[in-house]
């Protein structure tokens, strides 16, 4: 069973600027004693006091204005930052989905970056290769793929970073915002995919700002506020204490239609953290 | 990606929970499963700085092949060492030290060098020095064919020690690992480290027997040449191009290289395991 669990975890940032950065400092400092606070680092709280607990099964969406700690708290639950202070763990093969770009190399062919994303994102070489032709299919490059990454055009490598995302099998899947921002046309075709994504992991948490997608991928929510958590529970509650209005309100007529005309999904058989 | 579950019993009481031994030896344990990976990037990355050129990692081989020659002929007259002795001499040192001196200075920037991986996708931290090391292995056996061309054109007397190669090769990479995660962890965090080992580095290939050999100078007429060959006993990057050389040359194996370079080993890991431990976690916020 996949599950993340945080404990009173709190993310800090030194600060070295490129002189406590150096040894310069340390030593110096070490010669002619402390001299006030100077030799502390500065530090940014990130996140503080952060419980959560997602277990198999959890839809959880991400909310919260720019610099709310959104990014850093998925940082936290991949496991790429763990808690300065506090205690957090997690069970289960992470796959993070924050930048559709990193890892890719412009100097590689399109077949060679396939599979080294997946092969990033935990996949083995043998499963990337019998996933490549259906990769190479669904990002409709054709001969493209034979040709270096840096000849594409920002839409292409959506394309394929996209197409090789949604290939995986992951069991925690971890999404930033960005991912829904692929030209419509584009969009259709991938939305089922990420759709399938996502019903395919054991367990989803999704950063975004889009009521839709947020409403059409979780059940639950947590709301991020200053680098804590301000509120926790079923998505349609968090929405609406956040934005201060009722999601369904606003939503266009597709969007409603999507989601089952105005029904709420249905909160799983878990407590609502 | 496979990342770290916390086998030692949630306990969420338990303080400093990421600072553990066992933490430390998973990562170490995860990276090793990942050689997928680190194994395609690895090779990537030998690709990669050839594309688009004709003979591509060929190129590797050429350059050391034209340095041996260069240092070989040189330093071969002013010593007076016969070339058909001196250029194995050199190739085989030459080899061995820009494997040495390569895994110190990239290791010094193995996590600086992938920021951007380290903060978006969760990896044990020693996958990015499994794929560094990797990639300088893969380095080296591409310069073991300048052995092999020098090896033909001048044979050497080599037996049976020939095979103490294996082991020494291995003793050779099993230190890259140790010496580039703690030159990496450091530097992460003090951006000073990287310049000072790279004229360390620097300095020390002069201060090795590559392009000199020991035992003209031990063996030398003056009484002080003689006393600056024994401090070049104390040079620990000695006794590990030694323990690889002796057997390609067929020399006489020498024990204390073998003591030496055991040594070097055990302490080696066990202070960039102590750094791992602490430090571990460190290096996704210090990058």
């Amino acid at each position: 069973m996949v599950s993340i669990d945080v404990w009173n975890a709190s993310v800090d940032f030194p600060i070295f600027d490129a002189k406590s950065r150096s040894l310069k400092k340390a030593v110096l400092n070490k010669a002619g004693g402390k001299i006030g606070t100077d030799s502390k680092v500065p530090v940014i709280e990130a996140l503080r006091d952060i419980n959560i607990s997602v277990a198999h099964g959890d839809r959880v969406g991400l909310v919260g204005h720019n610099g709310a700690g959104k990014s850093t708290l998925l940082r936290l639950l991949s496991g790429i930052y763990e808690p300065t202070r506090g205690h957090s763990r997690i069970v289960g093969k992470v796959a993070p989905v924050f930048d559709l770009g990193v890892g890719l190399d412009p100097e590689m062919n399109g077949i060679e970056n396939i599979m080294i994303r997946g092969l990033f994102l935990g996949m083995t070489r043998k499963q990337m290769e019998s996933r490549v032709d259906e990769i190479a299919e669904f990002t409709e490059l054709g001969d493209y793929l034979s040709m270096p990454l840096r000849t594409y055009s920002t839409g292409m490598r959506v394309r394929l970073a996209l197409g090789v995302v949604t290939s995986i099998d992951p069991e925690i899947l971890l999404l930033d915002e960005g991912i829904g921002a692929v030209d419509a046309s584009f969009l259709a075709k991938a939305r089922d995919r990420l759709n399938d994504l996502v019903k395919r992991s054991g367990l989803l948490v999704f950063a975004s700002h889009a009521d839709e997608m947020l409403m059409e991928l979780c059940t639950k929510a947590i709301w991020m506020d200053k680098g804590q958590v301000r509120m926790q529970g079923p998505i349609r509650d968090v929405l609406t204490a956040y934005k201060g209005r009722d999601p369904y309100e606003h939503m266009s007529k597709e969007g409603l239609e999507r989601l089952g005309h105005g029904s709420p999904a249905s909160a799983p058989a878990g407590e609502s953290a | 990606m496979q990342v770290s579950s916390t086998l030692d019993e949630a306990n969420p009481a338990a303080a400093h929970s990421s600072r553990t031994w066992s933490r430390a030896f998973q990562d170490i344990a995860q990276a090793a499963r990942q050689r997928n990976l680190w194994g395609y990037l690895g090779w990537q990355d030998i690709k990669q700085g050839y594309r688009r050129s004709v003979i591509g990692p060929l190129w590797i081989t050429i350059s050391t092949g034209v340095m041996t020659l260069a240092l070989g002929i040189l330093f071969g007259g002013l010593f007076g060492n016969p070339l058909h002795e001196f250029l194995p001499y050199v190739a085989v040192g030459l080899i061995c030290w820009t494997f040495i001196s390569n895994c110190i200075n990239e290791g010094a920037q193995v996590f600086i060098a992938n920021e951007g991986l380290i903060k978006h996708l969760p990896a044990p931290v020693t996958t990015h020095v499994f794929r560094l090391v990797w990639r300088q292995t893969l380095f080296f056996a591409h310069n073991l064919l300048i052995y092999l061309i020098i090896f033909a054109i001048f044979p050497q007397p080599v037996d049976l020690s020939l095979l103490l190669v294996v082991p020494a090769l291995a003793l050779l990479i099993v230190n890259a690992g140790w010496a580039s995660l703690l030159v990496g962890i450091i530097s992460t965090r003090f951006r000073d480290i990287p310049p000072i080992t790279g004229n360390i580095v620097q300095l020390l290939f002069y201060l090795t027997p590559i392009v000199w050999s020991y035992e003209t100078l031990i063996n030398s007429e003056s009484a002080v040449v003689r006393e600056r060959a024994v401090l070049a006993q104390l040079n620990p990057f000695m006794h590990f191009i030694e323990m690889v050389r002796r057997p390609m040359l067929g020399l006489e194996t020498n024990p204390t290289n073998w003591l030496v370079v055991g040594a070097i080993t055990v302490v080696g890991w066990a202070v960039a395991l102590f750094m791992l431990r602490n430090y571990r976690a460190r290096v996704s916020y210090w990058v």
